[in-house]
């Protein structure tokens, strides 16, 4: 899909998460937001999935890491028709399938496995990209961590068998959008320079703009001409993006708008569509 | 209606019992994972930023300086949620707090089905279980805020490790300053001969509102809170099967392992009495509101009323 298609869904992407953190009441916005265009031409240009290939063995897979942008996830898997629009309202409320982090048990298309506890997601990664490699397959397994994630220690032991098992069939993406919970990464417990971190444990590393679609684009696509290295793709990102009062603002981490900040959100985003 | 003193979430017991420790003693040192405003810890920083270190998402390091930190002298204390708190560095709880006898102190908030629309993987369910199967660990079960409080300022001056089970969500104040807290002691909370309820945590108040709508059917319930898992008091408990003749206990927890199973094991090896449990029956929590999800896993006082006439009838 061209640039100007795939702004346009994740615009429509946006809006999803906002409406459903409205309706949820509660709910983490900024590092929702700050992952869309990732995802968007994931979903769209690269990863062989789509509602038909849900089960099929052919599909490439992606891990929601940092599960509690599980939001954006879910838009996406809505936009594809793998989960109907109108269950997004049901988000975070009792007997959903749309879980506050994703489930596995509740049997939505597209999610692989249970995720919400950080630090666990590359390590599931590495065993289905290893699995693969077992079989011969050429599937590709992709995963989104965020950058304070990386300051789980388990992630460094994936890292290490990532690029120990030679799996060239990995891509990790990490969403560096600079905040945690209790402040900028740097200040609660510095992970940078995190591109070096990877280098030096033997992966490929593509910087890149994460919000910028062409730069995206081009980054998944080198992912899959690199022979025996696992790709991590450091992203730079702002928390909160497309929402001026969300933008690099801590305490939207684990926040749901109320009306008003909703309906200005939505505005803003409109607005910056049609700019375009 | 059960006699409420107001309501107020349990961790804000912890984060106040903290800074009065802080302000008198300066071997009381405190460690975050990213949560810290989430568990009200903050105020501990604001206060004592030199004994104070957020050390990231990093649960399991987290558990590691705590030990060292034991090592070097000073009770430290560690907090972030439940599920992260102790399931996540249990070996670490194991090897290195629990084997060395270490005076680490382990908060663990955002416990039980009240987290709410976070869902599963951050309601703490387990933890009773898995932190009162260690030798030397002492297990806590506050069931309001100003026990909570109590619970923190015991621990610090109680040798070894020390697990404190709390919630984010606000409950009813049940006790009062002057309620008696000493660590192993029950606490009872209303006399009673048919049947014995015996709770930790948020279901004491279930409790005792169970207890009400009993006495209003004509059966005598004793409502003992046991804040202390571990050690357990064998005492109370034992009193409790010989005078009442039947017991139910209930916990915002899985019934395998946790606050039931260890207070059947004195019951059967001391005095069998019927007896019937109150918990999440072996399954994962969902999303949902706090108030909801107890109607819907069956942790309300009706839940206790009908476990009640059970153990009643099996006498
Ligand atoms: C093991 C674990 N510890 C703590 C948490 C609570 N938690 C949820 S999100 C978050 C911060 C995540 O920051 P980051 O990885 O940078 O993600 P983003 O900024 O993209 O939301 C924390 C600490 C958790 N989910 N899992």
């Amino acid at each position: 899909m061209e640039t100007a298609g795939l702004k346009k869904i994740s615009a429509a992407v946006r809006k999803e998460i906002l409406n459903m953190l409205y309706k949820a009441g509660s709910g983490h916005p900024g590092g929702s937001l700050s992952a869309v265009e990732l995802l968007v031409d994931l979903y769209y240009n690269h990863m062989k999935f789509n509602a038909e290939l849900v089960n099929d063995k052919s599909r490439d897979y992606f891990v929601l890491s940092k599960g509690h942008v599980c939001p954006v996830l879910y838009a996406i898997l809505a936009e594809l028709g793998c989960i109907p629009k109108e269950e997004l309202d049901t988000l975070r409320k009792i007997g959903s399938r749309l879980q506050g982090h994703p489930a596995f048990d509740k049997k939505i298309p597209g999610i692989e496995i249970s995720t919400g506890s950080l630090g666990y997601g590359l390590s599931i990664a590495v065993g289905i990209a290893k699995g693969i490699k077992t079989l011969k397959q050429n599937n590709r397994v992709y995963v989104l961590m965020g950058d304070g994630e990386q300051q789980e220690g388990s992630v460094w032991e994936a890292v290490m068998a990532a690029s120990h098992f030679k799996l060239d069939n990995l891509c990790a993406i990490v969403d560096c959008n600079g905040l945690q919970i209790d402040g900028e990464v740097k200040d609660v417990l510095n992970v940078n320079p995190v591109a070096e971190k990877y280098k030096s444990f033997g992966w490929n590393v593509i910087e890149i703009d994460g919000h910028n679609l062409d730069e995206i684009d081009a980054a998944y696509t080198k992912a899959k001409t690199f022979k025996d290295k696992p790709t991590m793709i450091a992203a730079k990102t702002v928390k909160g993006k497309g929402v001026s009062f969300m933008e690099n603002v801590c305490g939207w981490h684990g926040k749901a708008p109320n009306k008003e900040q909703l309906e200005k959100a939505l505005k803003e985003i409109e607005k910056s569509q049609s700019d375009f | 209606m059960v006699k409420t003193f107001g309501s107020k979430a349990t961790r804000f017991g912890f984060g106040e019992g903290l800074v009065e420790l802080g302000k008198k003693d300066n071997k009381i040192f405190v460690l975050g994972a990213d949560t810290v405003s989430s568990v009200a810890i903050n105020e501990f920083q604001n206060n004592f930023p030199d004994r104070f270190a957020n050390v990231g998402i990093a649960e399991t390091n987290m558990l590691g300086m705590a030990a060292g930190l034991a090592v070097a002298g000073f009770v430290p204390f560690v907090s972030t949620y439940g599920v992260f708190a102790s399931g996540r560095p249990w070996e670490q709880i194991r090897t290195t707090v629990c084997y060395s006898d270490l005076n680490v102190k382990i908060g663990g908030s955002h416990s039980g089905l009240m987290v709410g629309p976070d869902g599963a993987t951050h309601q703490a369910l387990e933890e009773i279980a898995i932190m009162r199967c260690l030798p030397n660990m002492t297990v806590l079960v506050p069931c309001d805020v100003i026990e909570t409080k109590k619970a923190v300022m015991a621990a610090a001056y109680y040798n070894g490790p020390v697990y404190i089970r709390y919630g984010r969500e606000s409950i009813p104040i049940i006790t009062e300053e002057n309620t008696p807290f000493e660590i192993g002691k029950a606490v009872k909370m209303k006399d009673g001969n048919d049947v014995c309820i015996i709770a930790c945590g948020s279901m004491v108040y279930e409790a005792l509102s169970a207890a009400e709508i009993l006495e209003k059917e004509g059966i005598s319930a004793r409502v003992l809170n046991i804040h202390t898992i571990k050690p357990i008091d064998k005492d109370a408990i034992i009193s409790a099967a010989k005078e009442c003749g039947a017991i139910v206990t209930a916990e915002e927890h899985q019934i395998f392992g946790g606050f039931g199973s260890a207070v059947a094991e004195v019951v059967v090896q001391n005095c069998p009495v019927p007896m019937e449990f109150v918990a999440v029956q072996d399954t994962f929590g969902e999303s949902g509101s706090p108030a909801d999800l107890m109607v819907k896993y069956g942790l309300k006082d009706v839940n206790i009323v009908a476990a009640a006439k059970k153990a009643v009838s099996r006498k």
